[in-house]
């Protein structure tokens, strides 16, 4: 989806060229893929820190007119109600410096995007959102938020500024010596903004199943940024190839491979995003049928998928019970932490239950393989910080 | 005879009518770790150009073809029994895939020498 012939650069182009030569396309951006080696960035990233840039992405600032009259939490649910004629998630409820993962959904039920949504605590902040949205779904998720709330709020892009994904168990300590020793005490999945680095806006939250934080940080200021976290001798560069085996082990989606416009939020076992006052309300894009699903059950599931030997399984491949097909992997590959490797797909709902041995139809051989729970790799957030 | 190369990163290697056949250090360089490597059975025959064998990183997986016709004589048992490091470590020596009876010796015409392979990684 490169534009118009010309591939992006990042704003800090130059300093990730000065450290690796192997760049890729994703979504129209120049974005380094690797550095020193797919697997032992995967594992540094595991056992100390990442940085991973991901400019690419689509932050953005969703705000009230200018000298709107409400104040505090009348401001929020009023543009949370906005934004809400779009997601399934209910953010009129988020707390101050709460980050909720949703996703755009279709009047099929279908899932056009997944993003996240934070409210800024800050006092001067009533009546903004900080949402993130997928580099390859921006423009598309941009103009359909414009067109649903014209007139009623304004969406600002920042995607010319840097996002930088700091990650892994060290990623706090990193953070709270070079940023502010606040960081270290944000709880995952809130909002902070800090007068560092120019300002800069942070949240605890990532795609690596590992505690860390997105910071968006001016262009500006980046080259500081960057340049002081790498110094940190627990902090390494992390191309998009780990990114994606790091997230994969983690079970979370990619969108357009394991989620897309077909896909309901309940097949893909997000079910949990959707919150009971927006089930009861029903007033979401692709309502009947996600609530329908979210009653009865969906027709097919989001599975873990663990190859009883060590071919991976990518992409495109055919899952088979008793000869008959029964669903598809949309993600896979290797798992460096299992060392062997992982796959994700759909199958049948009937089929979907963890132990379940399948048949993966691999370059034309049935290969067996066990229906597992995800994540592979157990979660390693900060649930609980001290704000 | 000298080492073959093809514009798919194979090299090949005739001695008497066998020719041993795998993956350039290029490929292997551009690959990364291999985390998975299949090769055909003793017996199977293939015409130049058919996917023969498949290698695997944790990035991708790859088709292997055949640099020239004719039967698989030997795989690398260090292959065949997951030893998928020696493909990444030595793959122009011990990181070999198959050997394969050649067909026709005149296919390797068409094929690359050392100095005109090394000539064409460079313009990639």
């Amino acid at each position: 989806m490169a534009e118009a012939g010309s591939q992006k650069k990042l704003p800090l182009d130059a300093l990730w060229r000065a450290r690796t030569s192997k760049f890729g396309d994703f979504a129209g951006y120049d974005m380094p893929l690797q550095f020193e080696g797919l697997i032992p960035e995967h594992n540094w990233t595991r056992g100390h820190a990442g940085l991973f840039d991901v400019s690419h992405m689509g932050p953005s600032f969703f705000a009230l007119p200018k000298g709107h009259a409400l104040e505090g939490e009348a401001a929020h649910k009023k543009v949370a109600s906005l934004i809400e004629r779009l997601v399934p998630a209910d953010i009129q409820g988020l707390k101050p410096g709460q980050v909720r993962y949703t996703m755009i959904t279709n009047e099929d039920g279908g899932v056009l995007d997944d993003l996240m949504i934070a409210r800024p605590a800050e006092p001067g902040a009533a009546g903004d959102l900080y949402i993130v949205v997928n580099a390859g779904c921006k423009h598309q998720d941009w103009a359909s938020i414009e067109a649903a709330t014209k007139g009623e709020a304004n969406l600002v892009r920042a995607d010319d500024r840097c996002l930088l994904a700091l990650q892994g168990p060290s990623a706090h300590k990193a953070a709270a010596e070079i940023i502010d020793p606040a960081l270290a005490d944000m709880s995952f999945m809130t909002v902070k903004r800090y007068d560092a680095f120019g300002r800069i806006t942070v949240t605890r939250s990532g795609y690596t199943g590992e505690d860390g934080y997105e910071i968006l940080v001016r262009a500006e200021n980046a080259p500081e940024l960057a340049e002081k976290l790498l110094a940190h001798p627990e902090v390494k560069p992390i191309g998009l190839g780990a990114r994606d085996s790091l997230r994969l082990e983690a079970g979370l989606c990619l969108y357009g491979h394991d989620l897309d416009p077909t896909t309901s939020p309940i097949e893909a076992d997000l079910a949990w995003t959707i919150q009971k006052r927006r089930r009861e309300a029903k007033d979401f894009p692709g309502a009947k049928r996600i609530l329908r699903e979210f009653e009865l059950g969906p027709a097919r599931k989001r599975v873990g998928i663990r190859p009883n030997d060590r071919a991976p399984a990518r992409e495109g491949v055919e899952i088979f019970k008793d000869g008959q097909k029964i669903g598809v992997i949309t993600s896979g590959g290797f798992s460096p932490v299992l060392n062997g490797p992982i796959s994700m797909g759909y199958v049948e709902a009937a089929h979907a239950a963890p132990g379940r041995v399948v048949d993966l139809m691999i370059r034309g051989t049935p290969r067996s393989a066990t229906i597992v729970p995800l994540p592979f790799v157990p979660h390693n957030y900060v649930r609980k910080g001290k704000t | 005879m000298s080492t073959r190369y093809t514009k798919d990163h194979e090299w090949v290697r005739l001695e008497g009518d066998v020719a041993t056949v795998g993956i350039t250090s290029y490929a292997a360089e551009q690959l990364g770790d291999v985390v998975y490597a299949e090769l055909p059975a003793v017996g199977k025959s293939f015409a130049q150009g058919d996917d023969m064998a498949v290698v695997e990183s944790a990035k991708t997986a790859s088709d292997v073809y055949a640099p020239v016709s004719g039967e698989i004589v030997e795989a690398n048992a260090e292959i065949a029994g997951e030893n998928w490091q020696i493909i990444n470590d030595a793959p122009q020596t011990g990181g070999w895939f198959v050997k394969l009876k050649v067909a026709n010796k005149s296919e390797l015409d068409s094929l690359m020498d050392e100095a005109a392979y090394a000539d064409y990684v460079k313009g990639l």
